[in-house]
């Protein structure tokens, strides 16, 4: 199929145009975070004034030196480690064990309880009955709140329970002829032949968490806890309603395009450094089988 | 009778690890996700803070008379099945070319930098998206109204004006997800029968006549079922972005049933009133849902879960 040969010339112009197509594509997908990187090193009276295409105008750190001397920049992106790396963790403790009983046939009611979790993902109470049951159980305005509140989903459950129901049961036998018991199985048998969608399933929680924001924005008050994605977002409200700042700003080097410009680029580049990981296993269409019960 | 309750105590005695196993996930289901569905019937009642869900009066349909006599409600009503129908329109076909495309790039390394590079913006956050198109669509500093300047046209405050909403949100939306969604139809692409291309090259078929006769009815059952997928989650749309673009000079065209609720409950504390709004929302996207699985049942012969 791929033999260069058989091309005709009719082929080839196919060819062409469609890596021109695609070329094309690809650089407008590219071409957001190039333009908000250069407004990020502007002189903000060149962003301002729209003069920012594709490199920085007046080569200056100055919106950098703003946002990285604002403590709430600083707590607000430890906090984001916090949920990202508190939230994965207790979504891991939770799964596992789950999705492995839910896997097992001997489990008594097994349709019920696996009907239970997927009925969840037809239905939901919504925005307010949540808030309020969040409210009532006095999770409003806490680390644990945010973590435990968004630590499971049925999707994440069903993944992994299909996973560990294709693995046959040969590989656990050596295990219970040696008498190990159930919680011995599943962390010396399954978790171990799992990898990859525990991987998946890592990426996904990480991801959310990271991103996460309406949740955040809604429960919590206290600034010290919030994280960098609602800190930028009121940064980006303040700012933008802001004359003082605009007024303020006509002799200094920064303004509010290059300040918050700065906050996303400081918040993409974990995503950045990840990203090879990620790829790595969304590649493999683990993704795909997921839904399938 | 005596026998079965004997038997299932045998049973937790033999494997109770299994129930151990199971407890946090089934008590995460109830506190955080069935919880809520018991609250919900404050839809039906006059709900006061101190009285709690319990103890509140009931009032019927009393606020869903009122939903459905106010404009607002039913704009965003208006509002929610339109934004859904046009990025239906605009945002499903596009991934289906992509993966087609992607598919007839011979040179590896050109098709794998401009996947990883497409794919990216699908794990970028709601609220860097809203920055990204703030700033762009600003009108003294956004790139946009630079380039209308430079072609001789007046800048344009794009983000208050109500008829440049939804093309904004739109394509946002088409430029964060077009290329992560593709990658369904590159699997599909990827099952098709390497021996079907073959015989199309020694009866000398033509590129084109390949991707037209091999590749598109090959992948036909999977465009249906994630068009079905798509229409059963038309009420889903994606809020978060809305919230951060809207302003009450857009409401008109951008306000949804997820942002009318957000501002009648979490800002204006109308929590009855809203979850009202909620269930109104869940049950229609319930039968849509469950539509969507028959037909696509009844069309692949397997479910989409």
């Amino acid at each position: 199929m791929k033999n260069m040969n058989l091309y005709s010339r009719g082929d080839k112009i196919f060819v062409w145009i469609n890596m021109v197509l695609i070329a094309l594509f690809t650089i407008s997908t590219l071409y957001p975070f190039i333009y908000i990187a250069a407004v990020s090193f502007s002189e903000g009276s060149a962003a301002t004034a729209g003069k920012v295409v594709i490199t920085p105008i007046g080569f200056t750190l100055a919106a950098y030196e703003r946002v990285l001397s604002e403590p709430l920049f600083w707590s607000s992106y430890k906090n984001t480690f916090i949920y990202t790396f508190g939230g994965t963790f207790i979504s891991l403790l939770i799964i596992i064990p789950g999705a492995y009983a839910l896997s097992r046939p001997q489990l008594y009611g097994r349709r019920f309880w696996n009907l239970m979790v997927a009925f969840t993902m037809w239905f939901n109470a919504g925005l307010i009955p949540f808030f309020l049951n969040m409210r009532d159980l006095g999770l409003m305005d806490s680390y644990f709140g945010l973590i435990i509140g968004f630590a499971v989903n049925a999707f994440n459950i069903i993944l992994l329970r299909n996973f560990f129901e294709a693995i046959p049961t040969s590989f656990e036998e050596a295990a219970r002829m040696d008498g190990a018991n159930e919680f011995q199985v599943l962390r010396k048998v399954y978790v171990p032949l799992s990898k990859p969608a525990l991987a998946t399933i890592v990426l996904f929680c990480m991801v959310a968490r990271w991103n996460g924001f309406f949740w955040a924005m809604v429960l919590l008050k206290d600034e010290g806890k919030i994280p960098l994605q609602v800190y930028l977002q009121q940064v980006i409200a303040e700012l933008s309603d802001d004359e003082e700042f605009g007024n303020s700003l006509l002799e200094s080097l920064y303004s509010f395009e290059t300040v918050t410009a700065a906050i996303m680029v400081c918040s993409i580049i974990p995503v950045l450094i990840f990203y090879p990981f990620i790829q790595k296993y969304f590649n493999k269409g683990i993704l795909l089988g997921g839904v399938k019960e | 009778m005596q026998t079965k309750i004997d038997q299932f105590i045998q049973h937790l005695r033999k494997e109770w690890q299994l129930y151990v196993l199971l407890a946090p996930t089934i008590i995460w289901f109830v506190v955080f996700l069935y919880k809520p569905m018991y609250g919900l019937q404050i839809a039906f009642k006059d709900y006061s803070i101190f009285r709690g869900v319990a103890g509140s009066p009931w009032v019927g349909f009393e606020h869903f008379h009122t939903l459905f006599g106010s404009d607002q409600f039913l704009r965003a009503l208006r509002n929610t099945f339109m934004i859904s129908a046009l990025s239906l329109c605009f945002g499903f076909p596009i991934p289906i070319f992509l993966a087609i495309m992607f598919n007839e790039i011979t040179n590896q390394v050109f098709k794998r930098t401009s996947q990883t590079i497409v794919y990216l913006p699908h794990f970028i956050s709601t609220v860097i998206i809203s920055g990204i198109v703030i700033t762009a669509f600003s009108p003294s500093a956004g790139i946009v109204n630079s380039f209308l300047s430079w072609i001789g046209v007046d800048p344009i405050y794009f983000l208050i004006k109500p008829e440049w909403f939804r093309p904004i949100y739109i394509g946002s939306g088409i430029w964060q997800e077009a290329g992560f969604s593709s990658i369904v139809f590159l699997a599909a692409i990827a099952g098709v029968s390497p021996s079907l291309y073959e015989s199309a090259v020694v009866d000398g078929a033509s590129r084109w006549q390949m991707v037209w006769k091999i590749t598109i009815p090959s992948i036909l059952p999977t465009i249906i079922i994630m068009l079905i997928i798509r229409i059963g989650n038309l009420l889903e749309v994606g809020f978060e972005l809305i919230i951060l673009l809207y302003q009450p000079a857009t409401f008109e065209t951008a306000d949804v049933i997820n942002t009318f609720i957000y501002r009648q409950g979490l800002q204006g504390a109308q929590y009855d009133l809203a979850a009202a709004a909620g269930l109104f929302n869940a049950i229609v996207a319930f039968i849509l849902v469950m539509t969507a699985n028959t037909i696509s049942r009844r069309f692949s012969r397997t479910s989409l879960w």
